[in-house]
């Protein structure tokens, strides 16, 4: 493999509005550190992709930014949301969670029907007003561009849908509770070209109202979706740009080699 | 040799194995079923045994068991539950975690005249508790906790740690997410789990004999009272089980149609046993689908 000075690295100063911001962020399972001193802005309303190989710790970087890294790793530095630090061990994690919501690489419905998918969190969050139980369900299956396929079975089985009408069941499921920022963990490897054209149209609808950050393997999606692009590699930050820029002109040599696949 | 005909003498040999294990038990249900059941008649499941005549029953076994079992799962089901959900979804992996989950697998392998012993000294004598239903109960409970355990915490390892990520990432508590999410889907397991190991206990002689007793005395099925010592809901009587039963006709009955009535008991024995196994898989299947599939 060829090694590369992780020094050299080129990160664009952003002036607009952050809906994110985090401040060396250090990553560790036990020994090993999976993350290196990365700070890096999001601004709001973007959809910001983070590319790398496998291994260079661009997802274990997204689980950090909602505590879902809590028990598994060890994360250090300052994760700032609307001016909280939220990886403050004393900031309430459940809250956070609420405004910054997940969706995972393999479609995870709960064994429940497609109605109580959607509703389940909502009520267990204390919303029991029935209309807006129901706003919130068509909205966000509309969101999630699920409605028209869906509308006639909402109290039949997640199970019983497509692998695709899973993944966007879990789109519309976090975007039910309504969150400032969406995190999405390669959420179309698993999915065939057609399903993962759904997601990334539902994806560029969304981030008129969000924030949207999405690991991705895959360099065309975020060539095609993304207004911002994060390249890492070995759990270090190594260039972060503009996603025209990054895929076109990019300033660090790890990152053209990445690119153009000359690579490892 | 070849390959093909290696594949062909091993696929015969696995086969001839699974024969001669179904063909033990189906000889073994077949010939207790075959000798025990014709002399299963109501009169025998509704009238009390007899000491010295023919022609007794099994009604009050027969309840026994069945209550002894109830208050068996009462105890042991809570702390298996609790034991399991800690092990499958708190416990880190560390030695602490090992120590219990020894414990757990030699607890699972004393032999049940010694789980009988322990409670005979223990919760008989000591704690004064006698033969009663209620020490056969905890005794039970000692010899029924590990396997319920093992098998609560293996169901909850069964759900994919995905859904506990998804129930998490949507700002739900652990607790919320495990009760909520975790257990529902673990639940057609857990079930299937309760109704097996209801079917060890139900069978269980050998630790009942120093802790429910070997006698049944006359109870009233009309008195309600728990705490009457002739109520049959008493849990402080001695309490022959239906296996207990089979023992000591076996051993030291005097009734001239002994070996009819052991005959008879084991058939029902087996049937309730059969039945438990059936509805284990019957009610599992069903919640499951009903949970999963479409309505």
């Amino acid at each position: 493999m060829k090694t590369y000075d992780f020094n050299d690295k080129y990160i664009i100063d952003l002036k607009s509005e952050m809906a994110i911001e985090t401040e060396n962020i250090q990553v560790s399972y036990g020994k090993n550190q999976a993350i290196f001193d990365t700070s890096l802005k999001f601004p709001r309303f973007k959809i910001i992709s983070l590319i790398g190989a496998s291994g260079s710790g661009k997802s274990t970087y997204l689980r950090c930014l909602n505590r879902m890294n809590d028990k598994i790793a060890t994360v250090d530095g300052k994760i700032m949301y609307r001016n909280v630090d939220i990886n403050d061990p004393k900031t309430n994690v459940y809250e956070v969670r609420k405004h910054i919501g997940m969706v995972f690489q393999r479609p995870n419905p709960f064994a429940k029907s497609i109605r109580e998918n959607i509703l389940f969190a909502l009520k267990e969050n204390g919303i029991h007003d029935k209309n807006e139980l129901e706003e919130r369900l068509e909205m966000s299956l509309q969101d999630a561009a699920l409605w028209e396929e869906v509308k006639d079975e909402l109290d039949t089985s997640a199970l019983a849908l497509s692998g695709g009408q899973q993944q966007r069941l879990c789109i519309a499921r976090s975007i039910a509770m309504k969150p400032d920022v969406l995190l999405l963990d390669e959420p179309a490897s698993a999915l065939d070209p057609i399903s993962t054209s759904k997601i990334e149209d539902t994806v560029q609808l969304l981030s008129k109202n969000l924030t949207i950050i999405i690991v991705t393997h895959n360099m065309q999606q975020a060539s095609r979706i993304s207004d911002y692009t994060a390249f890492f590699h070995m759990g270090h930050i190594i260039e972060y740009n503009q996603t025209r820029k990054i895929f076109t002109k990019p300033k660090i040599k790890a990152t053209d080699d990445y690119i153009s696949g000359d690579f490892g | 040799m070849h390959p093909k005909r290696t594949d062909k003498i091993a696929t015969g040999i696995i086969y001839a194995v699974v024969a001669t294990v179904v063909a033990i038990l189906v000889f073994l249900i077949g010939y207790i079923l075959y000798n025990g059941v014709p002399d299963i008649t109501w009169h025998f499941l509704t009238s009390q045994a007899q000491s010295f005549s023919a022609g007794g029953g099994i009604r009050d076994q027969l309840f026994n068991s069945l209550y002894l079992l109830l208050l068996t799962l009462i105890i042991s089901f809570p702390i298996a539950m609790g034991a399991g959900i800690y092990l499958a979804e708190y416990a880190k992996d560390n030695w602490i975690t090992d120590i219990i989950r020894t414990s757990i697998e030699v607890l699972s392998s004393l032999p049940s005249v010694v789980v009988g012993l322990f409670g005979y000294l223990l919760l008989v004598n000591q704690l004064n508790m006698g033969f009663s239903i209620l020490s056969g109960a905890i005794a039970l409970t000692f010899f029924n906790l590990p396997l319920l355990t093992r098998n609560i915490e293996e169901s909850l390892n069964s759900v994919p740690n995905l859904q506990k990520e998804a129930g998490i990432s949507l700002g739900l508590s652990d607790w919320k997410t495990i009760t909520k999410i975790i257990v529902p889907e673990g639940l057609p397991g857990i079930l299937t789990g309760v109704i097996l190991s209801s079917g060890r206990v139900f069978g269980e002689a050998a630790a009942l004999i120093y802790t429910a007793g070997q006698s049944a005395p006359s109870v009233s099925y009309t008195n309600w009272n728990i705490f009457n010592a002739n109520s049959f809901l008493n849990p402080m009587r001695p309490a022959e089980t239906l296996a207990v039963h089979i023992w000591k006709v076996n051993t030291e009955a005097v009734t001239p149609d002994a070996h009819a009535i052991s005959s008879g008991s084991s058939a029902v024995l087996i049937i309730v046993i059969l039945i438990f196994n059936l509805g284990a898989r019957f009610i599992g299947n069903h919640i499951y689908k009903k949970m999963t599939a479409a309505k």
